[in-house]
């Protein structure tokens, strides 16, 4: 069987902040149409990994490769990289002098290049997809923590990218809201996105994960199918990891 | 009381002199619209510029802001004018009133816009970036007109304060409002001019804090 290209492979990440190291030497490899989700306690590195994915943090060493590209290498174009790898934040940091409209085409207009029509047919598309067409106009402060944050992945994938990167993506949401932008991600999941999620999130992981990796301390320390790694962690940390989540 | 109004509101001088003081009107407005116009563009470029991080231009541009930012416009003027052609440089006394204080408003107001975008927080950078929107497109696009909205009314304030300045010009002998007053008031030996150019300074000042106001509430946005 031909080798199925992996869509992120990032290989022996180790980043470094002064001092202190936060990856040592982490590897990551998210097939197509694959949901990889990342869990850990905070400070484990799950964040600044995910931020390597798009050089949003540069990796001190190691290798990303997207679709195949080397992303880490010298004259590379991150611009025209980063379009194919859209990211959701915790802090939906959607434009605030924008409307929802304007927050999803932006990208479409100046750096796809498209007119403005198109454009906003396009990001009209995008927002329908999350469910918020009838909130084009409205401008991010006249909407909902969970409605914001729908906006924000309506941005990303306008931008019909090769993979998502979810970067606690409901961690700022109040937990009546969370449900809303969760079946977002699963409707995305079910039409096939690649994607990648830092998350507290275990029952969704649970149900819509491929894999799950749990990271502390700058490490992966065991990854396998949410059944294994929940049903059955063989490491220490995994357990206690879980055992201290699973209060919730 | 009589000597107050004849000396102050004597209809027979000012009626005299309004001419010369409309005259000077509209010098005064001009050389203001200029300075507003060239010192709000300028500040915005180097403060655009100074985003850029290059060590070199910003030591420049920091070295010109805080330049500007301790000599008293009037001292500039002063120089510019009395001292400039010394090194074979001759401009009239308009150019260089007009020249003087664009560079102090454009010091003062590169540091507000600076002060924006700094201000600014860094997750708009990061997530226009992770669009694949580049930095000079961010910064345009993104993150200048959060500055700009968050900054009116330092800037107003900064611009209505410098501009008002334009009455130095008088010094060099620029016949804006102040100096047509003045000679006016020598003539007449009554100080009635001198009300005339205090309403015809109220008469552009005022729109302009009013304008600014306009602009403060216009460009606000709920947060």
């Amino acid at each position: 069987m031909a080798r199925v290209e992996p869509v992120v492979e990032a290989i022996a990440i180790h980043k470094s902040f002064g001092d202190v190291e936060v990856l040592k030497g982490v590897n990551l490899t998210v097939a197509p149409q694959e949901l990889v989700f990342i869990i850990g306690p905070s400070g484990s590195g799950k964040s600044t990994l995910l931020r390597c994915c798009n050089l949003l943090e540069e990796p001190t060493s190691g290798v990303v490769r997207i679709t195949g590209e080397d992303i880490t290498g010298v004259g590379v174009d991150i611009n025209q990289v980063r379009q194919r790898i859209g990211m959701v934040f915790q802090s939906f940091n959607l434009y605030p002098h924008m409307s929802a409209l304007g927050n999803v085409s932006l990208a479409l207009r100046k750096v796809k290049k498209q007119p403005r029509a198109q454009a906003e047919a396009k990001a009209h598309e995008a927002l329908e997809r999350v469910g918020l067409a009838h909130k084009a106009d409205a401008y991010p402060t006249e909407l909902s923590g969970g409605q914001q944050q729908r906006v924000a992945i309506a941005r990303a994938i306008a931008m019909e990218p090769d993979v998502m990167l979810f970067d606690e993506p409901t961690s700022a949401l109040d937990p009546e809201l969370v449900g809303s932008v969760l079946e977002v991600m699963r409707e995305l999941r079910n039409s096939g996105m690649t994607m990648v999620v830092v998350s507290h999130e275990m029952r969704f992981a649970r149900d819509a994960a491929d894999r799950v990796l749990f990271m502390d301390a700058g490490m992966v320390v065991e990854q396998g199918t949410p059944a294994e790694v929940f049903g059955a962690p063989k490491h220490e940390r995994t357990k206690a990891f879980l055992a201290s989540v699973s209060g919730h | 009381m009589d000597v107050f109004l004849d000396e102050f509101f004597n209809a027979e001088v000012m009626l005299k002199y309004l001419p010369d003081i409309i005259d000077g009107f509209w010098v005064t407005l001009w050389l203001a619209f200029l300075v507003v116009i060239s010192g709000l563009t300028i500040g915005l470029a180097l403060a655009l510029l100074r985003a850029y991080q290059n060590p070199f231009v910003n030591a420049g541009i920091i070295l010109f802001v805080d330049l500007f930012r301790a000599l008293p416009p009037l001292v500039i003027i002063i120089v510019g004018f009395f001292g400039l052609p010394f090194v074979g440089i001759r401009l009239s006394g308009f150019l260089i009133s007009w020249l003087s204080l664009t560079c102090v408003l454009a010091a003062f107001t590169e540091e507000i816009y600076w002060a924006g975008i700094t201000s600014v927080n860094k997750g708009q950078w990061e997530a226009a970036r992770s669009t694949g929107l580049g930095f000079g497109g961010t910064l345009c696009f993104v993150v200048i007109p959060q500055a700009i909205r968050m900054t009116i009314p330092p800037l107003t304030n900064r611009t209505i304060a410098i501009t008002k300045n334009t009455a130095l010009a008088s010094v060099v002998a620029v016949p804006e409002m102040l100096t047509v007053a003045q000679t006016s008031l020598a003539y007449a030996a009554n100080t009635s001019p001198l009300t005339l150019a205090a309403a015809g300074y109220l008469l552009i000042f005022f729109p302009l804090t009013m304008l600014s106001r306009w602009i403060e509430t216009r460009f606000a946005w709920k947060r």
